[in-house]
């Protein structure tokens, strides 16, 4: 059985926005049902140029399900270019984290999006010249190398369980392998685009609220940010925190792990009392 | 909410009366069978009455029953054996439809040295009796097929098998875990020379299995340790699982009549009405020649995952062959080898039954299943045109 989240959980029992929008600015349908899971999105846009309605229709199982339904709550709203800057990653954040092996269903999400952006703008497939490399599943190289990227991906395994590439036959494992070997030897981009300081300082703020504080409050402690001074983020313990031996092991390994994840990979935490 | 249990392919529930018989050789005769004292010898003696009692569920004698510990080390078991005692022969046969225990065996056994050979499926899930012959060589070990198959319940023609296959002078091994207990098997009619069963499977509990091995097979134990089972697998017994699976196996025979009647009958009501109220399903595999429990059922344009987790939310239990249940990315092995589409497969459902099912937990499935499929196809992006385009099926 697997581990899902109440979220998953909500999103597949009572999913949002099903169905199809009639003369859709935008419409994608990715997948297949040989695949096992197929997704059709529509939007409508608004006179702001915001996306005013999306749904979709998803034939696969209940990450695909509650992926897609998530999809569309999460770019009601947003203009076409605010909506492309959602990850799979950030659909998978958005229900709470998915298992490993159902991460493609996130991808697909993020796939359908795009196509249908696309085709609200008319513009030609980015994906041209892309080769096919997985043809149990029909994953080019293109989907495979960015897939890579986006998610720091280490092994054939990995590929498999973000975009299906090598699930079937495993023919083509060996050419996944490659792939994988010439990203990594790709020179280290930086990742994140440039923030100012302001976004910088927001990020920081909104990583805490979102995705510390409430691990750190379940074992009854907490943190301030006192001060944020180029890439050094000061905080103080509080709570259980305050007393904790174990604390500044927490700070090092966590909290600062996940803002070097989140924000930029030179942030450093370091404790001041206050 | 209650549970409606309709996945006993997977595992069964205890029967009371197995329980029973079991709680006493966990607190008061906990002796080691093996001791010299007769607080011990006395639970060598209920080992003896429980070989018996497995012995006379499959006709056979009880020197030749040997327990373990599951259906996997059955299997296991049976098929080292059959290589260890005929050095010289390389060559393995099985059915590209066996359980995992059988063919992952396989395919690690074919990595050193031996080869493999899996014979196909039809699209009813039968092997072909006249491919098996074909295959048999000077070399061939040993031939390893399943007697009922746990996905769609399939029945191969074992027996028939064991002949020919003896005929050639090769060992004839099935894993019966699946049939034993669903239908009558005799040992004394037929020439197979190893079969697998399991505890858990017929209302014993799990962590408990037998090996037969027909009297006069060379055998080579697997688990090599103490003289227990008479120097074939060694260990301290598993006494009050052993206990319970002697005393499930007498309940099984007392029940095989009620599996073939009452079981049989909920089983059919259950796929006729599901077939009669879904439109685009259809049953997998043969429903000819199938254990009297089992009915593997595809809706099409809907994920297997999607629709085992709304039946959760009714508390009803089964299983699926799809893709997304298995971790994998590809449907069941047993559907793609029968030639299934994998837009059937991946909307397959496994409904499997036991005696202790009522016709009013077939009738709450056969109820409340339209709904789920409807509400999935509601969702589903090829529904609407497979509506309409295949109107009549």
């Amino acid at each position: 059985m697997w581990e899902y989240t109440d979220k998953v959980k909500d999103h597949f029992l009572n999913p949002r926005n099903v169905g199809e929008i009639e003369n859709p600015d935008g419409v994608a349908e990715v997948g297949s049902m040989a695949c096992g899971d197929a997704l059709k999105l529509t939007f409508k846009l608004d006179e702001q140029k915001r996306i005013a309605d999306a749904r979709f229709k998803t034939f696969g199982c209940a990450s695909a399900i509650a992926s897609s339904s998530a999809l569309t709550e999460m770019i009601k709203g947003l203009t076409v270019d605010e909506a492309l800057k959602i990850t799979n990653q950030d659909i998978a954040r958005y229900l709470g984290g998915l298992p490993d092996e159902k991460m493609h269903c996130s991808v697909l999400g993020k796939q359908a999006l795009e196509k249908a952006v696309e085709n609200y703008r008319g513009a030609p497939s980015p994906e041209a010249g892309a080769r096919i490399i997985c043809e149990c599943f029909g994953v080019t190289d293109k989907e495979i190398e960015r897939a890579i990227r986006e998610n720091h991906l280490a092994t054939v395994e990995d590929v498999t369980n973000y975009t299906k590439a090598g699930g079937g036959c495993g023919n083509c494992h060996e050419a996944i392998a490659q792939i994988l070997e010439r990203v990594k030897a790709e020179p280290k981009v930086q990742a994140a685009p440039r923030l100012t300081n302001l976004q910088k300082i927001r990020l920081i703020e909104e990583t805490i609220e979102r995705e510390i504080r409430p691990s750190l409050r379940k074992d009854g402690g907490d943190l301030d940010i006192i001060d944020i001074i180029g890439n050094r983020v000061l905080v103080a313990t509080r709570g259980a925190c305050a007393t904790c031996k174990a604390a500044d092991i927490t700070l090092k390994h966590f909290v600062e792990h996940r803002l070097k994840e989140m924000v930029s990979p030179d942030i450093t935490v370091e404790e001041v009392s206050q | 909410m209650k549970t409606i249990y309709l996945d006993n392919n997977a595992t069964t529930r205890v029967a009371d009366e197995v329980l029973e018989a079991m709680l006493p050789y966990f607190t008061q005769l906990y002796g080691n069978p093996s001791s010299m004292h007769s607080f011990g010898g006395q639970v060598g003696q209920s080992i003896r009455e429980a070989r018996a009692q497995a012995a006379a569920l499959i006709g056979a004698a009880p020197e030749e029953i040997v327990f373990t510990s599951c259906g996997t080390e059955s299997d296991n078991a049976a098929i080292r054996s059959a290589l260890q005692t005929r050095p010289d022969k390389k060559h393995i046969i099985i059915s590209r439809v066996e359980h995992p225990a059988v063919r992952a065996l396989c395919s690690h056994l074919s990595l050193q040295g031996y080869k493999v050979t899996e014979l196909p499926v039809d699209k009813n899930g039968l092997v072909d009796l006249e491919n098996l012959e074909n295959q048999l060589t000077p070399d061939t070990a040993v031939v390893s097929l399943m007697w009922g198959n746990n996905e769609t319940g399939v029945l191969f023609p074992v027996e028939a098998a064991a002949r020919l296959t003896h005929e050639k002078g090769i060992l004839f091994h099935t894993d019966a875990v699946q049939a034993v207990g669903k239908i009558p098997i005799n040992m004394a009619n037929n020439q197979i020379d190893m079969l697998s069963l399991s505890g858990h499977k017929l209302h014993a509990p799990k962590g408990v299995g037998v090996l037969y091995v027909r009297r006069g097979t060379k055998f080579s134990p697997y688990l090599i340790g103490g003289h227990q089972e008479s120097e074939r697998r060694g260990g301290t017994e598993n006494t009050a699982g052993i206990i319970g699976l002697g005393r499930a196996c007498e309940l099984a025979a007392a029940n095989m009549e009620k599996e073939n009647t009452d079981v049989r009958r909920f089983r059919d009501k259950l796929e006729r009405e599901l077939l009669k109220s879904i439109p685009q399903s259809r049953v997998n595999g043969d429903t000819e020649n199938r254990l009297p429990n089992t009915t593997n059922i595809s809706f099409e344009y809907v994920e297997g995952e999607a629709i085992l987790l709304l039946m959760n939310e009714l508390g009803i239990c089964a299983s699926s062959g799809s893709a997304c249940t298995s971790g994998s990315l590809q449907p069941s092995h047993v559907l793609r080898a029968m030639g299934v589409p994998f837009t059937m497969a991946h909307g397959s459902i496994r409904f499997s039954l036991s005696v202790y099912n009522t016709e009013a937990e077939v009738d709450f499935v056969i109820q409340k299943m339209p709904e789920i499929i409807e509400r999935l196809r509601a969702m589903s992006p090829f529904w609407k045109e497979a509506g309409q385009s295949c109107s009549v099926q």
